[in-house]
């Protein structure tokens, strides 16, 4: 029954009392019972409710997420948990943060691509370059491939956040 | 308590506040174990006689005893333990509450804030290894939020899905001072589980009974949880309509097991017409049960064609395991009430033509009589212990425990229960060791009334050590032991699984249990054959002590009927004498 189901991808945004453990509480569920977590972003939205915003990108089958979805739900310090792929038209935002070593033509199409990509240039030497991307994880998959070839040196993303379209709040 | 200008307000210590906490929540007695770490609340209990404390003699029985009292009588049960060993070895009571659904408020001396992290003498990360095994669990670092906790560990322990929390109390906290609010009525900013199940889906769910031609009501612990209301609300909606009923173990009581419409157990050791009949319902009607996969078997050959209606007041239980067609999040009490008030709102009327042939077809299962066995000579048929046990106790005021193998087993399938909270077992976790201490938590919870443990004699070593707490508060438990030398059920795996490769599943070295019930203080009483049985019944209900009863029984009975690990509920082996079932390599893999 659950075995023929196709894996698929789901963002998930959950807004939780900003207390000790919480994220704790979080990732216990996934690990505890072997979901996957793809990417993970964790901040206070509402300093004086002491709110935070967790975004989740996961996958697996359909059952499983919505499982996932009802356990997170119970979990105490949990406000809300909304699918933001299944029911929501959302945009979803990471950035990234790009080290590349090289130097002549390398050095010279590193920088044409990023110029390209609308990547920023915040930190450089006579051999590397540090690129600021931000966009869709789509997107930055993409420039970070791009990179390889070129003297890919680090990455460091931030992880997707994700908002609904329109008015309406969360 | 110190003088105080604001008496709504008192101002207290973190351990006064604690214990004032429990007695405003109407607790009127805890199991515990002291140690260094939870001394300042101890000193505190010192002073107060509203709360009883039951000394326990290790912590895993001070949450069994706590869940015993709690599952008997709808109330939470508490349960103070000291830092360290002391909030490790409550680690598995507090998962068997999990898994069980009781309500636990567990308190747990930590040691000072300041020495949190640096590996002190008796420190455990307390909260990070009960958080997978609580509802919620809380570590206190400020005294000025200790009021709300403590009464939030109240709260969640005991709305939804009751279970089990922590409150942890580092040793510098029991000692600060802050101002205590008693309880208030707010509930919980997040935490505010759905009571009330959606109106259309009850509708719906009504317009599918009332057009089952093979119907099923399948019920379970959420039906005991939800209180007493509840089980009369099932017992009107059963009478009603007409329809056969099984029930989970958690469940059993729930509905009376005298009644006709009852078909017993359903599940791995279920009776055969309860399986049957899971298998083939066009309606099943689970209230408060989860699809257990002790119920389930083999969730692909799980009731093939059947609409399935599932109420439960946990989001999470709903489509974990099994698709259901109508899923109705709510309170069993509160749904039960509103299914009848729909059903009697449309007049539907109990038609016996509608439902002849499923009876017929479910009188044909019962006729092949799956729970009947043969006591043949002086050599007692477990089986045969446990009815002549319940025929004598039957007209008592009776609570039953159990430990956790074949025993339990056959206690559920031979012991009738006609009421609810009066059955308390380890279905979740499956815990050897917790009958004997949660015999204690039933009896000081019913003083009057007659407490048996029926046990193996494997589990009840676990955490027989318990005697001695019934002997300092003359509680007169009864621990009925079915001796049969082995883990029985461990062995019946290894007979059907493993080529009867009994590896490690005989205890060479038994106690003497009547000697060691005298070491106790308590009473041993020695039951050989078939001819003494009775007798030995009498004499321990006679005996106003602790009483260890040793029933040497048949070292090879089976308990069946069984559903093989993998196979489906129309695949049951019925007995010894059946084909030898294969077990599918996936099955094996099952527990
Ligand atoms: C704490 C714990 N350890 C191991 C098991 C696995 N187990 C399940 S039943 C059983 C045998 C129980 O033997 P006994 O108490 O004599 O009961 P019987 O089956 O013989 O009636 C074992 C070892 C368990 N359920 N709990
Ligand atoms: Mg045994």
């Amino acid at each position: 029954m659950m075995k023929d189901q196709p894996s698929e991808r789901r963002c998930i945004a959950i807004l939780v009392d900003n207390e000790a453990g919480v994220l704790a509480r979080v990732i216990g569920l996934f690990s505890g019972r072997g979901y996957n977590i793809d990417s993970l972003t964790v901040s206070e939205v509402d300093p004086q409710k002491h709110t935070s915003r967790i975004t989740i990108v996961s996958n697996g089958t359909a059952m499983i997420l919505e499982q996932l979805k009802a356990q997170l739900g119970r979990l105490v310090p949990v406000q809300k948990v909304v699918d933001m792929t299944l029911d929501h038209d959302s945009v979803e935002r990471e950035l990234a943060l790009v080290k590349v070593k090289g130097t002549g033509e390398k050095r010279v199409e590193s920088l044409r691509l990023s110029d390209a990509f609308r990547a920023q240039v915040i930190d450089t030497t006579h051999e590397s370059f540090v690129f600021e991307l931000t966009g869709s994880p789509s997107k930055l998959d993409a420039f970070v491939n791009l990179m390889r070839p070129l003297g890919l040196v680090d990455v460091s993303r931030s992880g997707v956040a994700a908002i609904a379209r329109g008015s309406e709040g969360m | 308590m110190k003088a105080n200008k604001d008496a709504s307000h008192p101002r207290m210590t973190g351990a006064e506040i604690v214990i004032q906490a429990l007695i405003d929540q109407g607790v009127d007695v805890i199991f515990g174990y002291p140690g260094g770490a939870v001394l300042p609340v101890y000193d505190a209990l010192f002073e107060h006689d509203q709360i009883r404390h039951i000394l326990v003699r290790h912590e895993q029985g001070a949450v069994h005893a706590a869940e015993g009292y709690a599952r008997s009588t709808g109330k939470p049960g508490v349960v103070l333990v000291t830092s360290g060993p002391g909030a490790t070895n409550a680690v598995t009571g507090l998962a068997d509450a999990m898994l069980d659904s009781i309500p636990i408020i567990c308190l747990t001396g930590q040691v000072a804030t300041r020495l949190i992290g640096s590996d002190a003498f008796q420190e455990a990360d307390t909260v990070g290894i009960t958080r997978p095994c609580t509802k919620h669990n809380w570590l206190v670092n400020d005294v000025d939020t200790l009021p709300k906790i403590m009464h939030d560990a109240f709260y969640v322990a005991t709305h939804g899905r009751p279970g089990p929390v922590v409150v942890d109390l580092p040793k510098d906290i029991q000692f600060a001072e802050a101002d205590y609010t008693g309880p208030s009525n707010e509930g919980h900013r997040n935490y505010q589980p759905q009571v009330k199940g959606d109106p259309d889906k009850i509708e719906q769910a009504v317009a599918a009974m009332a057009n089952a031609r093979r119907p099923l009501f399948y019920t379970g612990g959420g039906v005991i949880n939800a209180g007493p209301e509840a089980s009369r609300r099932l017992r009107e909606l059963v009478q009603l309509t007409g329809f056969p009923i099984t029930s989970t173990l958690m469940g059993l009581g729930a509905y009376p097991a005298s009644d006709p419409q009852w078909l017993g157990l359903v599940g791995m050791h279920g009776t055969y017409e309860s399986n049957n009949a899971m298998h083939d319902c066009d309606v099943m009607i689970n209230i408060g049960a989860r699809f257990d996969d002790r119920v389930t078997g083999n969730i692909e050959k799980f009731s093939p064609g059947s609409k399935k209606i599932h109420v439960d007041i946990d989001p999470s239980s709903i489509n974990k395991t099994i698709m259901v067609d109508i899923p109705i999040v709510g309170d069993c009490a509160h749904v039960l009430a509103a299914m009848l008030e729909v059903w009697k709102r449309k007049k539907i009327k109990k038609d016996p033509s509608m439902h002849r042939d499923w009876w017929q077809q479910i009188d044909t299962w019962r006729a092949r009589n799956c729970l009947s066995y043969q006591q043949k000579g002086q050599v007692i048929q477990p089986q045969y212990a446990i009815e002549r046990l319940y025929a004598l106790t039957r007209d008592k005021d009776v609570y039953i425990s159990t430990e956790v193998g074949q025993h339990q087993m056959w206690a559920a399938q031979h012991f009738k229960f006609e009421q609810p909270n009066r059955w308390m077992t380890s279905g979740g976790l499956g815990t050897m060791g917790y009958g004997l201490p949660a015999a204690v938590g039933i009896q000081i919870a019913h003083p009057g009334s007659l407490v048996i443990d029926i046990a193996g004699e494997a589990s009840v070593l676990m955490t027989m050590q318990e005697m001695s707490t019934a002997m300092q508060y003359d509680l007169p438990i009864k621990i009925f032991i079915l001796n049969n030398q082995y883990m029985g059920m461990v062995r019946q795996w290894q007979e059907l699984l493993h080529d009867k490769r009994y590896s490690h599943s005989y205890t060479e070295a038994l106690p003497d249990f009547v000697k060691l019930a005298d070491a106790y203080g308590g009473h041993g009483i020695r039951i050989t054959c078939a001819d003494e049985l009775d007798a030995g019944i009498q004499e321990m209900m006679a005996v106003d002590k602790p009483v260890l009863v040793d029933c040497m029984v048949d070292q090879q009975a089976n308990c069946f009927p069984m559903i093989p690990s993998g196979a489906a509920h129309n695949e049951m082996i019925l007995s010894d004498q059946d084909e030898p079932t294969e077990i599918s390599e996936e099955g094996k893999m099952l527990v």
